[in-house]
């Protein structure tokens, strides 16, 4: 049975940093508060992770951009706790625990202030976001339904 | 005459940001600063008026890795003011939270951050393409310490169960024990792994502070050496310092004490659980040699998993999930060992039932002092090595200590060196 993951990484308390949980509640997906560890378990034996973030790549905010792939370039240093999503891929690949496939799906984020709510862009762009994910994690056409099977880890 | 000056940019494989600056003349190091640049965070001011019952859950936020050390501070000043002790089955509860929390981070640090520099490898996951069953392992002691925190908690990482006078609703803990079992088999392999590492001859003549309880291996609350939790911001001093957005601490008016692992050993060795005495066998009742903490973390790890099951034998759920806490207004004093070492907080709750003033001191901040003084001693007699290879040293020193920049990090510090 192919087996779907959908995973949101941020943090609700830093603006746009929590858009990607956001959506992920909506899908029923899992949370991650930034622990690569984590991120491994959850995604390890997975046939797709759908990987929810907020970017800063200098686009306009509330752009949405879909990254299918098990490379990432390396993020540097930019996470308040440690290791990045790149990281967290390194980590995986040198456990033999990576997903069949990987699709990060981000939102480009206005602000990251401490307690500060989504922006008005992001909050605008959310219904797109999860309905992308959506259509990224629906399986392919079978003749059995229910093949998906979401937020398990 | 010669000058030189070592900057180290930014301290990998640390929580949070820092870094280093040394200056050199003719051999002797002149001036060594830890700077710390990790946004300020005001969370002492952004408590003021908040409700009485507020700060456990908005002090969890300081730190991703300490959050239970946070909440549970908060709590015991905050219960004290009000009159309330959490005992009982609760306590243990609270207990087993905590134990969770020192397992996922204690895992973390050794196997992610500490272990690579004995080894020889520039980040953990490096040394997972070399040592992918040893890192697989530390995993799996990490999620039983994530398991832990979610099921007392709600979730592994900033846990939502927790509330003044016990919790919201009470955990459901079967299937925890035979977790538990397995964790405890890994941490106790992982000391026997830890310990053939090859340590540097070094030992040092700390100060410690860490808690002491008549029954435990202190954690949860007891005293501070030779004062009670209560008096505690009579003993500890907070100053600035120019280089650094965290406050440097004195204790009894005198610099450079440390708090910690190697602190809670030394000083209460004697307290540690059967399993952990037995593990702690080779290295013995005293640990002066910080490179050694790596050992003294896996020690402790062992003990939480040792007494989690112990508490899990004997826990007899309680009629209710909280005990009622009703504001008074006061001012009381919390103190608890997170990972890193003695986290204080003092609250002072008003007519109104908010909170009128907030303090809270984090282990790192009281460290930082230390640690300079760690790095003054590794540093001197190491000024013609190479920059490269004195960095890696220092970075090395730094880890000893197991550093939470993110959390020590609470004010703001307009400096710009040079």
């Amino acid at each position: 049975m192919s087996r779907t993951v959908i995973i949101g990484i941020g943090n609700d308390y830093r603006g746009d940093d929590g858009a990607g949980l956001e959506a992920a509640r909506a899908l029923g997906g899992l949370e991650n508060g930034g622990d690569p560890a984590e991120l491994v378990e959850a995604w390890t034996g997975a046939d797709l992770a759908v990987v929810i973030d907020c970017a800063h790549a200098h686009d306009p905010p509330g752009t949405i951009r879909c990254h299918a792939g098990l490379g990432l370039p390396p993020a540097g240093h930019t996470s308040t706790h440690g290791l990045s999503l790149a990281d967290a891929l390194d980590l995986g690949r040198a456990l033999g625990r990576l997903p069949r496939r990987l699709v990060v799906v981000t939102v480009e984020g206005a602000g990251f202030e401490l307690g500060a709510p989504l922006s008005p862009a992001v909050r605008q762009a959310l219904p797109e976001l999860i309905s992308r994910c959506a259509e990224v994690a629906r399986p392919p056409a079978c003749p059995r339904s229910g093949g998906s099977r979401r937020g398990s880890a | 005459m010669v000058h030189r000056t070592i900057r180290v940019g930014g301290l990998t494989r640390v929580e949070g940001e820092g870094a280093l600056l040394v200056r050199a003349r003719d051999g002797r190091v002149n001036d060594l600063q830890l700077r710390i640049y990790e946004p300020p965070r005001f969370f002492e001011a952004l408590l003021r008026g908040r409700a009485f019952t507020e700060p456990p859950d908005i002090t969890a936020r300081i730190c991703g890795i300490c959050p239970v050390a946070y909440q549970m501070s908060a709590c015991q000043a905050l219960e004290s003011i009000c009159g309330v002790t959490v005992d009982g089955p609760l306590r243990d509860l609270r207990l087993l939270l905590y134990y969770g929390e020192w397992i996922e981070s204690h895992a973390l640090h050794i196997y992610l951050l500490h272990a690579p520099d004995f080894l020889g490898y520039p980040s953990g996951i490096a040394m997972a393409r070399d040592h992918r069953a040893v890192v697989e392992r530390g995993l799996a002691l990490k999620k039983a310490g994530n398991d832990l925190v979610a099921a007392v908690g709600g979730r592994a990482i900033h846990p939502v169960n927790v509330r003044l006078g016990g919790f919201h609703r009470l955990p459901d803990l079967r299937g925890l024990s035979e977790r538990l079992e397995h964790a405890l088999t890994l941490a106790l392999e992982t000391v026997d792994w830890v310990s053939g590492f090859d340590f540097p001859d070094v030992e040092h003549d700390y100060r410690f502070l860490a808690l002491t309880h008549p029954d435990e291996y202190a954690i949860l609350s007891g005293d501070l050496p030779g004062f009670p939790v209560d008096e505690w911001p009579l003993h500890i001093t907070e100053e600035q310092v120019p280089h650094s957005t965290a406050l440097h601490s004195r204790l009894d008016g005198r610099r450079g004490y440390l708090t910690g692992p190697l602190a809670r050993y030394n000083l209460n060795f004697a307290k540690l659980s059967p399993r952990a005495r037995e593990a702690a066998s080779a290295l013995g009742p005293v640990c002066l040699n910080p490179y050694k903490s790596i050992v003294v973390r896996a020690i402790e790890t062992v003990h939480a998993c040792d007494e989690s099951l112990r508490i899990l034998d004997r826990y007899k759920p309680p009629d209710a999930p909280t005990v009622p806490v009703e504001p008074r207004p006061g001012v009381g004093h919390g103190a608890s060992e997170a990972p890193r070492g003695t986290l204080l907080h003092r609250y002072r709750i008003d007519d109104d039932g908010l909170i009128a003033e907030a303090d809270i001191v984090p282990p790192t901040a009281q460290n930082q002092a230390r640690i300079e003084d760690d790095l003054r001693v590794l540093v001197e007699p190491r000024l013609g090595l190479p920059v490269p290879e004195l960095t890696a040293l220092c970075e090395r020193a730094i880890r000893n200590h197991d550093p939470c920049i993110s959390c020590s990090a609470h004010f703001l510090e307009l400096c710009l060196e040079q």
